[in-house]
């Protein structure tokens, strides 16, 4: 490992691996530090690993990830598997933590290309043993090839809502329900963007399908779900939900929750980017060009970290920013670039044309991102209640940071992953004010725990 | 409650997991050999004890925070298994005197 790279890239997910076979390509050096133990990110996890038999079950759109992943092993970069980055500084030094050792390399560029994670959104009884993301059956089945068993019901919307479930049923798991919370308005309100996301018409297709899976398995799909609370006293036990008006309650042993994805922004934010607010999505996103490059100098952002737009949008993107990054060094003039990047925006252009209709569709329920029971949950790490937010902002609490000081909301080991959207919504709504103006909790390293002997320990890279 | 889909036939380490020792496949994480052996619960909190457990399965959450051969506050879904490793539900705030 040198002290310095041409470029480092944070991320070996689709647009992470894209970025440093598009470096490779020009010889630049570059680094590739992911903090999971093989590349793949979260779409194409665990794909150098997974068993042949669940491959062919897992489908053609995962299978690629091998194609990706092999190119990626190939390529004229430096991969660095299980590190952990905790700090990125204004200077392009980037900090980080790999088996309990603190390191630190420089850059002379970097690329950001930390994916997405769910959006949490938070139920009374969520933090209930046995309640988890729906991502997280992901992770079990295709890092681990565990399922769940026992009574499973999905709850929430989102195209990975109904991939989650459909991926359950092919692996022989019987899934007792799916709950969709996806408002009825949606599907009205989302006709308009359809003529365009036809000319990505395999997306609508594969959805279609997945809903076709469903429908055969027999699952029944409850629609127009609201007030789902999870009860339970040390593991959740039941799940309560209204569906077209009607009360209704469920056994459950594992709940799943899924409510769309959004974008990491957590080394953005510590580095106080630019972000701006995606109203359709209700996320913060970083302000980028269509390089990728960030309101900081020398730091880019490509794939779902940037906005969300999918695997394949990722993978592009990776490829415009590495060619700019290569661009930025010297090491191939403007017209190259341009002229490498023309069938490369072509493609994302065509990727992206299905965003405006799932956006659309998918358009979370304003009211389920405030938690109208008091007794919710918001900050899990420290167990601040929506009542206890409320009425610290009844108290004053000016904003995010204030509302962190009075009532620790933010300040456990998450660092806000799991509440900052949370709490900005509440804001947002209690001021009556829009959530762009309400801002989010300022994020400070490290952002990943380190502790003060590994930082002892760490040799300076200046 | 989970279960594996198949046999574990790749090599395996023996680990303890609140006293139960148990083999588990080399590539596991701590949080999935925890949720493969029926036991969903990471930690009591330090607040009001409330039992919590593997959230997001992706390093996100901070919720599967285990205590692992001493040491406290391991986040169990990022650390991979090792021969002879001993897993314990962490019961509150961490002992600072460790």
């Amino acid at each position: 490992m040198k002290r310095q790279y041409d470029l480092i890239i944070i991320g070996a997910g689709p647009a992470g691996m894209a970025a440093a076979i598009e470096a490779g390509k020009s010889g630049v050096s570059a680094m590739v530090l992911g903090d999971q133990w093989s590349p793949g990110g979260q779409v194409y996890r665990a794909i150098e690993r997974v068993r042949p038999e669940k491959l062919a079950t897992l489908g053609a759109d995962y299978r690629y990830g091998q194609h990706l992943a092999r190119q990626f092993r190939e390529a004229y970069a430096e991969y660095l598997p299980g590190a952990a980055v905790w700090q990125v500084e204004p200077d392009l030094i980037v900090n980080f933590i790999i088996e309990e050792k603190a390191g630190q390399i420089k850059a002379k560029r970097i690329l950001i290309a930390t994916g997405a994670r769910e959006r949490p959104v938070p139920i009374p009884g969520w933090t209930l043993p046995g309640v988890m993301a729906a991502t997280a059956a992901d992770v079990l089945l295709k890092s681990h090839g565990i399922v769940p068993c026992g009574r499973i019901v999905l709850a929430g919307s989102g195209p990975l809502l109904f991939l989650t479930a459909a991926r359950l049923v092919d692996f022989g798991v019987m899934v007792n329900a799916v709950l969709d919370t996806t408002p009825f308005a949606n599907y009205i309100s989302a006709l308009p963007a359809l003529p365009k996301a036809l000319l990505a018409h395999e997306y609508l297709l594969m959805g279609l399908r997945m809903k076709q899976r469903i429908h055969r398995s027999g699952i029944p799909v409850y629609r127009n779900v609201k007030n789902i609370e999870a009860e339970g006293s040390n593991a959740v036990e039941t799940v309560r939900f209204s569906s077209n008006g009607k009360t209704r309650k469920l056994k459950v042993d594992t709940l799943l929750l899924h409510n769309g994805v959004v974008p990491d922004t957590q080394i953005t934010q510590q580095l106080d980017c630019e972000h701006i607010w995606y109203d359709m999505q209700r996320y913060w996103q970083p302000l980028v060009d269509k390089w990728g490059n960030t309101s900081d100098s020398g730091i880019a952002v490509a794939g779902d970290a940037a906005g969300i737009a999918g695997a394949k949008a990722a993978e592009v993107s990776g490829h415009l920013a590495a060619l700019e990054a290569v661009y930025r060094l010297k090491v191939i003039s403007r017209q190259e670039r341009d002229l490498r990047a023309a069938p490369l925006e072509k493609r994302l252009l065509r990727e992206k044309a299905v965003r405006p209709f799932l956006d659309r569709l998918f358009r979370p329920d304003p009211g389920l991102l405030v938690p109208s029971d008091d007794r919710t949950i918001v900050c899990r790490c420290e167990e601040v209640t929506a009542g206890e937010i409320r009425k610290a902002l009844e108290l004053g609490a000016l904003g995010p940071n204030q509302l962190k000081s009075q009532t620790r909301c933010g300040m456990g080991p998450c660092q806000a992953r799991m509440c900052g959207l949370t709490v900005s919504e509440i804001i947002a709504e209690y001021r009556n004010e829009d959530v762009s103006k309400v801002g989010y909790p300022r994020i400070r390293p490290p952002i990943k725990p380190i502790s003060v002997d590994q930082l002892a320990d760490l040799e300076l890279v200046d | 409650m989970f279960k594996r889909l198949d046999h574990i036939n790749e090599p395996t380490v023996t680990i303890t997991i609140e006293d139960r020792q148990i083999k588990v496949p080399a590539g596991d994480s701590v949080a999935a050999a925890m949720l493969a052996a029926g036991i969903v619960t990471a930690r009591m909190t330090p607040i009001s004890s409330a039992h919590r457990g593997p959230y997001c399965m992706m390093g996100t959450c901070f919720e599967c925070l285990v205590e692992i051969d001493g040491v406290p506050t391991q986040l169990a879904c990022q650390t991979q298994v090792r021969e002879g490793m001993n897993v314990t539900i962490q019961r509150g705030l961490r002992d600072l005197a460790t």
